[in-house]
Formats: C-alpha cells, structure tokens, sequence
C-alpha cells in the first residue's frame, strides 16, 4: 500500500462516496458541534423541509459567542445583559437543541464553554475523528489528530441533516517545526511565527500537518494553540499526530472511552500518524531556537513581528498603509514600549489552564498598570473552576485584572464585552482585524505571557524581563 | 435556487488585499436568526460614519456603485470567519460574483451554495480590472469564462459539480439527500463507530 499521510488516513476512513470528476466525496462526520451564532437559519432550514436531525447523538450544542460573562440567574436576565437580538438568538439555540433531541451544555451545565475548549476538555475530540462545527477554529481539534474544520451555515444544515459533507479532497503542506523554545517563548509565538512565515493565505486549499521535535515536545493545550490558528494561515485545517501526549490527556476524560474500548482505541490511534514516507503538496521548515514573543502590529496576523523588531519599513503597499494607519502605527518604529489602554486574555487561542498559569505567573506579586482595563475570561466554566481551586482568581483580582465566566467574550465582541474606539488591545486571541474587538478597537495579538507584560507595566514589554529568575 | 447562467454588469472594486468575512459584516450582525436583510449590514463599518450616516469616500456609496452586481477585490477575499453572512449580506446587497487572484476556502465554499460566483483570474487581468473600476464585465458560468470590455475572454476554475448547481439551480443538500441509503451502509459497515 502507499505512503499516506495522517490527514489522508482520517479522509480515506470517511469517505461515504469517493470524489470523481464529476462529484465531490461525500464525507461522514463523527462530530457535530453546534453553537447559537451559525444554526438558527441552518434550523430554520430543515424545519421548513421537514426533514429530522440524522445524528442528534453525533451533534453536541454549547452557547459561548455572545453569552455573557458574568453570572446570569435566569434566562430572563439575558435581554439587560447582551441586548435582545443576542438574548433571542440564545434561547432559539435552546430550543431548537431540546426539540431536536441534541445534548446542549448550557447555562446549567459546568461543562459548558467555548465550544473548541470543551470538546478536547470532555474528552469527545477524540484521533482520527471528522469534527465539523460553523466556526472557522474547529481547526483546534486537529491537535488531536482529528480532522477539524468549520463549515458555514448551509453546510451546519446539511450535516444535521445527513451526518454528511460534500468537500473535494484537500491538498496537504507539512510545517516542520524543529530546535528547542528559549523561556518567555510559548506555542503562540510559534504559529505567529509560522503566519508570518507562509503569510494569510499561504495555507489556503491545504490541510496542515505540524511536525517535528518542537511540535512533538508541546503539551495539548499548546498544540491546540497551535491547530488553532490554522485558519489564519488559510488552512481550514490543521493536524497533529497522535502520540502518548495525547492519549494521556484523553484517558479518563468523561466522555472518552474506557475500559476495553479505550485500549481497542488506542491501538487504532496508534496507526494514524503519516507513514514514514509520505508525501506532502508543499513543505515549510521553521527552527524556532532563536524565536522570540511576537507580537503582530498591523490588521491581519500576517502582519507579526518579533517584540524587540520594529514595525517593517513602508513600501508604499495602499493595503499596508492603510493598515498602520488603522492601527496608529508608525513603520520602521518599535511596538515596545507603545502604551496600553486593554488588555484580553481569553478565547479558544489561549484560555486553556496552562495559558492562565502563565499569566498569573506575570501578575503574582504585582499590580496592573492605572489605567489598563484588563479582563480574563477563562475557555469554560471547568477550566475556571480548576483555576480558582489553584487560587488562580485570586492572583488576578488582586493585581486589580477582572476575572469572568467563560465564553468568546472579547474574542469578537459579540455579547457587550467590547474595546472602544481608538484602544490599543493586547489580546491573546486569533483575528486582529478591524473592528474585531469593537468598531475602530485596535488589537495586538500576542501571547498571555506577553499579554499579561502588558497588563502590569501598561506598555508593549517583552515578557523575557519580567519572568521570575 | 435560482439558476446562474450568465450575466452582465459594471464592476465595483475594493482593491485592498485580505479583506476578512469581519469586515463583509461585523460580528455586532450576527445576532439574527434569519439569512434575510444583511444587506445593510455589509461593509457596515466602512460604509457608515459613527452615526450611521455613509461616508461619502466609500466606493459602495458613490453614485457609479449602484447597480453593480460585480465586485472585484484584492487578493485573498473572505478570509477569517466562516460566517456564511459574509455571503447573505452581499447577495441580499446585489453582488453576483467576486473577482480576485484569490479568494480564502470557506468563503468559497460558502458562496458557491448561496449564487455568487467566485473567481479567480490571473494577476495581470486583476491588475487591469482594478485599475478600471466601473468596466463592463460578462460572467459566463456555463462557459467558466468571464469576458472584458475590449473582448478578452478569461477562464476561472469551477469544478463540475458546482458548476452544475449553479446552472441548475440545484441545491446541494437535495443530493446529500439521495446518498442516504450509501449514508446507511457507511454507518453500518464502518470498522469502529464514534
Ligand atoms: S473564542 Fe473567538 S475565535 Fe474562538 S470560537 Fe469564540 S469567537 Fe471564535
């Protein structure tokens, strides 16, 4: 048999109908996760065809883009706390997921959060699995050797309906990512390195398979960083093989298997990543000894630096100018150093436990800067609650950071959580782009240790100076 | 669906590369429930000032804009969210095809199963269409051709089957539908089940 590589492994085991000229493959899909944003219409749709959920058992609902962060007591309270559109469109999400028969983790539930987080979190993002979900990050799962991806709407409709998806074959790059990070450097400035390297597009009609001694030293919560942002790199999916890493962080999970068929599954995983020989499209190396904290300054996350290099020279590029003018950015001059009036840390980039570690390990002792508004909103209502057993809360209210109940929040601005006009951000989250945060809100991505840099000194500070020695 | 045969229309033209599904429509839009009526939210924090009012410098809001159902933008359009607004809001705006050296994956797709016609051209074609705003453009989606003003006929990708939607009107998910009793097998036969 031939070479195949680990995404070809997961293509092969799904295809329903093998793709022809004529006709794309016809895809089953292992995971369904649904969100309140990109249903309703896909609902609306099968309601006025008449036609049932094929697979509610397969589908898994949360509510995470525009609920609120704070406490909420009852669902009437909804409407003060996130507008009535938003408020409306939750409770449509609750009712469509009761009356289809799809297990929905809501407000009630403590295993509810961003849907990226909790998949892996409950152990239902499982190697070799097709996990699809209306949301460009679904490329998180990959970190688990899934295939993950986002669909739109239409295509939310047509899994719920036929557990299936038309897709044409994909082609496969190999980012080879090898030597060992200095301190202060986390899987973040990875994949911006990695962005800045094959640009926005770079990945665009490709799967990702990130490879290599640094990758395979990375824990899961950092190889979903990773996977990620795939999607900023025009890759709609982006996967990594499933090792022991993996699997240790999978057993016992509540929703992983157990007992003999978690055996029988490992050893199936065990046969996924990419034959030795396997060929790829195209294929990028990138050594990451020397990486430092990057940072991006411009409006999309192609536009990164490293934290101690200055903005790029002008070429006159319209695009670039307009940019920096955006983001009130001089070219050629340094970001550090530039005042901070935001700063975020949250989203399915980098909420995980070990990213909140480590801004807590920057804030212990310390106090955020006058005048920073600075606002940690953890992935799920499971990782706040191990973050306040750990006394994680503490460290942030203390340094005067606000501290959340979990969701996309500042990540895109959709349930009131917002950065005004003007406001430079610091942001671990994935989209820089215009207005993301907030209409003319201006966002450095970053790192949380870098972030949380930013949060105490209330400048661009390179994070390297502030780790305890 | 309506069928997408071929049509004829004036271009309108944002030359700026990367424009992300954020900027085609906000997230504060996402709140509806319905795919009707974003066609007043497309481009929503370009096309308004603070107060609503259009900024006259926008090309959407120029007198030469209307009526045009041709959009040709800079290189990677459509990357970022998958929202499948992006879409709604410029097909309920009156956008028909997006013309550019490349347009990002989910947006495609997204596109495809809503009649707006993406294509990509080649970057000397691109270069002229952007710097001739306003030129007279035919989009032959039986051909997979688009035909310029002095009668250069340029041919984009379009594979068969999406092709064939689009000429027919044809819905994907009635297809999908048909596949059931493979679906059926597939599930049965399969060697481990999720
Ligand atoms: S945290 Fe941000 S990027 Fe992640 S799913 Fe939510 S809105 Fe999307």
């Amino acid at each position: 048999m031939t070479a195949r590589s680990l995404f070809e492994k997961v293509w092969d085991d799904h295809q329903v109908v093998a793709e022809s000229a004529d006709a794309p493959a016809v895809l089953y899909i292992d995971l369904h996760l649904i969100h309140e944003v990109t249903t309703p219409e896909a609902f609306t749709v099968l309601k006025s065809r008449g036609l049932a959920l094929r697979r509610p058992d397969l589908t898994l609902a949360t509510l995470d883009h525009s609920t609120p962060t704070v406490p909420i007591r009852s669902l009437a309270d909804l409407d003060g706390l996130v507008g009535k559109a938003a408020a409306n469109q939750i409770r449509v999400m609750i009712d469509n997921s009761h009356d289809a028969g799809v297990r929905m983790l809501g407000f009630d539930s403590d295993q509810r959060g961003i849907v990226h987080v909790i998949g892996p979190e409950l152990g239902i993002t499982q190697p070799g699995m097709t996990i699809v979900c209306g949301d460009s990050h679904t490329s998180t799962h990959g970190a688990f050797g899934a295939l993950g991806f986002g669909i739109g709407t239409t295509e939310v409709g047509h899994v719920l309906a036929t557990q299936c998806l038309l897709q044409r074959k994909p082609k496969t790059l190999a980012v080879t990512v090898n030597g060992q990070l200095n301190r202060g450097v986390t899987a973040k400035d990875i994949i911006l390195g990695i962005i800045g390297k094959i640009g926005v597009s770079g990945g665009t009609g490709h799967v990702i398979e990130y490879r290599g001694s640094a990758i395979s030293a990375l824990s899961m919560d950092e190889r979903m960083t990773i996977c990620n942002m795939s999607i900023e790199g025009g890759a709609r999916a982006g996967m990594i093989a499933p090792d022991d890493t993996t699997f240790e962080y999978l057993a016992g999970r509540p929703m992983a298997p157990a007992g003999a068929a978690w055996d029988a599954a490992v050893r199936r995983w065990r046969t996924l990543p990419s034959d030795p020989d396997a060929r790829f499209d195209r294929e990028v190396v990138l050594d990451v000894a020397e990486l430092a904290p990057m940072i991006t300054f411009g409006t999309n996350p192609g536009m990164v630096i490293p934290i101690d290099a200055p903005v790029p020279a002008d070429t006159g590029n319209t695009s670039f100018r307009k940019s920096l003018q955006y983001m009130g950015v001089d070219a050629g001059k340094p970001m550090l150093g530039r005042a901070v009036d935001v700063v975020f840390i949250g989203s399915c980039t980098n909420a995980r436990l070990s990213d909140l570690r480590q801004a807590a390990s920057i804030f212990a002792g310390r106090r955020v800067s006058d005048g920073v508004r600075v606002m940690i909103v953890p992935g799920s209502q499971a990782v706040k609650k191990q973050a306040e057993a750990e006394g994680l809360d503490r460290i942030f209210t203390a340094a005067g950071a606000q501290w959340r109940e979990s969701g996309c929040s500042m990540c895109l601005g959709m349930n009131g959580d917002t950065v005004g006009r003007g406001e430079l951000c610091v942001s671990t989250s994935n989209r820089n782009f215009e207005g993301r945060q907030g209409i003319g809100a201006r966002t450095v991505l970053a790192s949380p240790l870098t972030a949380a840099a930013a949060a105490v000194t209330g400048r661009i500070s390179d994070p390297r100076e502030l780790l305890a020695s | 669906m309506e069928k997408i045969i071929r049509f004829t229309s004036r271009t309108v033209v944002l030359a700026q590369a990367d424009i992300d599904t954020d900027q085609i429509v906000p997230a504060r839009f996402l709140t509806t429930t319905t795919r009707e009526g974003l066609g007043k939210a497309l481009f929503a924090d370009w096309r308004y000032d603070d107060k609503g009012k259009p900024r006259p410098d926008f090309v959407l809001n120029q007198p030469a804009a209307a009526g045009c159902s041709i959009l040709v933008a800079g290189d990677n359009f459509g990357c970022g969210s998958s929202r499948e607004h992006a879409p709604w809001a410029l097909v309920d705006y009156g956008i028909r095809a997006v013309i550019s050296t490349g347009i990002a994956d989910i947006f495609r797709n997204n596109s495809l199963k809503n009649g707006l016609v993406p294509v990509i051209v080649d970057a000397d074609s691109h270069a002229w269409l952007l710097a001739n705003p306003g030129a007279e453009v035919s989009v032959d989606v039986e051909a997979c051709q688009i035909s310029l003003p002095d009668g250069r006929k340029l041919g984009f990708p379009l594979d068969r089957f999406s092709r064939y939607c689009l000429l027919n009107g044809v819905d994907q998910l009635g297809y999908l539908l048909q596949q059931s009793e493979a679906i059926s097998r597939f599930e049965k036969n399969r060697a481990w089940q999720p």
